[in-house]
């Protein structure tokens, strides 16, 4: 019979798993990223640094291959491939992942709150916890296609050129692209998520989340100039993380701080800092997403 | 079996008592839920929801108590707020089907019900445009899509004709009918028009001040009420009156030619028109006083107030 005739029935049938069913808003969600060629264009553009790393990689190994095409490849010998090489690589990825979270987080809570949808997700046998994680997984799968996926297959390539001696000596770079990452990708998603909820009009939590990053930072070196301090370095998000990554990557637990006033912090202060952020962006999900919200 | 059953229900929101120790259980096929503003009539919805945790007390859906087993109980219900809920972006067909699929239905199922529901509300034209660009009466429409789409045992539906012009009422009354009579579904239907509870349901409850003040049968009150009549004699009534009584019935003259009567079980009308042909009274009026919901209503805020 045509779908067109048949009427209104009860629904009999199986019904899915519990545990996988937070996954059903990512996969609404990449739909409708992968459909459009902005997207699209944006994620190829973001794995353009990875691309270039494995070039240098795979010519770092093969230096007298280029030279037996005529090209002078001797600055290649100076390149070394270790936690510096990725170190630089992830910085450039900081950036770029977090673009990416620009452009596709605000778009995920806020319609939702704006048209009132929560109480129809939430009258669903779905949990508030299950829709942040659901959400949030929409920002992890595609930020994580573009920071330590590609970065563990550059790890994998260098191992397969090199041996498993460099793979062994380097095991700490392996470790620091998944910990960092996951904290960055965390960090900057769960702010996204956060400001999507806060302020329930796209553009406005787009511009916000930027507002955060860049006006934060300025703050912070203002304030250490005021101040006198160098803790006012940890309202510039970019640079906890940095921290963080140079204590994962290069084993330095002292950070080195480059405007004035100059001196070092603790490196272990950035990774508290970005776990405060992270928690204080839950408290605000927690505070947002409800199915109804009691005016007092 | 009581679909809905309240224990000393309490539930207070910013501080302030909503629901006041709601105790009773409920059974009617379709329960109306009646009040003025302010009387927690969507707080109760929400709390059957699971939306508030009570504050003391519980209550059971479908036998299920919403403290511990909500996750059950919303498998089984349906709900269809009372405000504008959907994503602007999103088209009609995507939307229902990705609630379907958030009640627990395959993908390949929840696509199928999908498709059938928007065509069962009558939106199978429209399904595939964005729900932004949906009329009022359009989106009251594919509310109630996305309430029946898993095909709940329970469907709670808050103000379902707010905002519909008469067509689209009327419409909206038929296929909530069609689903309570066609379906084996409980229907709880939250409504400021009297009119509205009067055409869907078959029991109402009257909430004031986070109380219930009256819960009752409609039918019932409507057959209690027609043994109670209203009648205009002309000429000697006095004999009439007379076999009247005789028969059972309890009458009250006011002023010469009107009369309050109660009729017994057993007298039909009919029996008053044979008896008035024979004591030759002319019946010129007769009406049977039916108390009608908003008569229903009003007692229940006055009883309210005392």
């Amino acid at each position: 019979m045509a779908v067109y005739k048949r009427t209104y029935t009860r629904y009999s049938g199986p019904l899915t798993s519990e545990r996988g069913r937070f996954a059903i808003l990512p996969r609404y969600a990449l739909e409708s990223v992968l459909s459009s060629r902005f997207y699209t264009v944006a994620f190829m553009l973001a794995l353009v640094p990875h691309l270039i790393a494995l070039a240098l990689i795979y010519f770092r190994s093969h230096i007298d291959a280029l030279s037996g095409l005529g090209i002078d490849a001797r600055a290649l010998q100076i390149l070394s491939i270790d936690g510096g090489f990725f170190l630089n690589l992830f910085i450039v990825e900081t950036f770029i992942s977090f673009f990416m979270v620009a452009l596709l987080g605000p778009g995920l809570i806020a319609p939702d709150l704006a048209n009132n949808a929560m109480p129809l997700y939430l009258s669903r046998p779905f949990s508030r916890v299950e829709y942040v994680i659901g959400k949030l997984s929409v920002l992890l799968a595609v930020t994580s296609l573009i920071t330590w996926v590609p970065g563990l297959l550059l790890f994998g390539i260098q191992t397969a050129l090199t041996g498993l001696s460099w793979s062994w000596d380097n095991l700490r770079v392996l470790v620091a692209i998944l910990l960092g990452s996951w904290l960055w990708l965390l960090t900057i998603s769960l702010i996204a998520l956060a400001l999507s909820a806060w302020v329930k009009w796209r553009p406005v939590a787009a511009a916000a989340l930027f507002g955060i990053f860049f006006v934060s930072a300025g703050f912070g070196t203002v304030s250490n100039v005021l101040l006198l301090t160098r803790w006012g370095t940890l309202l510039n998000l970019s640079s906890a993380m940095r921290m963080v990554w140079r204590w994962l990557f290069l084993s330095e637990t002292q950070y080195r701080i480059a405007t004035p006033p100059f001196g070092t912090m603790p490196a272990w202060t950035g990774l508290v800092t970005l776990c405060a952020v992270c928690g204080l962006a839950l408290l605000l999900l927690a505070w947002k997403i409800r199915p109804v919200q009691v005016v007092r | 079996m009581a679909f809905i059953e309240l224990d000393r229900l309490s539930l207070s929101l910013g501080g302030r008592p909503i629901l006041k120790e709601l105790t009773g259980a409920y059974s009617g096929r379709c329960i109306g839920l009646l009040g003025p503003n302010g009387a927690g009539k969507t707080t109760l919805l929400q709390a059957l929801l699971g939306f508030y945790p009570p504050t003391s007390g519980t209550a059971r859906v479908l036998g299920l108590d919403v403290r511990t087993q909500i996750r059950e109980i919303r498998h089984r219900i349906g709900y269809m707020p009372e405000n504008d809920a959907f994503i602007a972006g999103m088209s009609a067909i995507r939307f229902v089907r990705m609630m379907a699929e958030l009640s627990g239905l395959p993908p390949e199922a929840a696509m199928e019900r999908a498709h059938e529901t928007l065509f069962y509300v009558g939106l199978g034209e429209a399904r595939y445009r964005p729900l932004g660009t949906y009329s009022l009466g359009m989106k009251q429409m594919a509310k109630l899509a996305v309430a029946i789409v898993h095909g709940p045992s329970m469907v709670i539906l808050d103000e379902p004709t707010n905002g519909l012009d008469p067509a689209g009422r009327v419409r909206m009354i038929q296929l909530v009918r069609e689903i309570r009579d066609t379906h084996d579904i409980n229907l709880i239907i939250s409504s400021h028009l009297l009119r509205d509870i009067e055409e869907f349901c078959d029991e109402v409850m009257i909430m004031k001040d986070g109380r219930v003040v009256t819960y009752c049968n409609l039918e019932e009150e409507r057959r209690a009420n027609r043994k109670f009549l209203q009648l205009e004699t002309r000429g000697e009534n006095s004999a009439f009156l007379e076999a009247a009584e005789l028969l059972g019935c309890e009458c009250a003259v006011d002023g010469r030619s009107r009369v309050k009567m109660v009729l017994p079980e057993t007298v039909e009308i009919h029996d008053l028109y044979r008896l008035a042909q024979t004591h030759t009274t002319q019946i010129r009026r007769l009406q049977y006083k039916r108390d009608s919901l908003q008569d229903i209503f009003m007692k229940a805020m006055e009883a309210g107030k005392k």
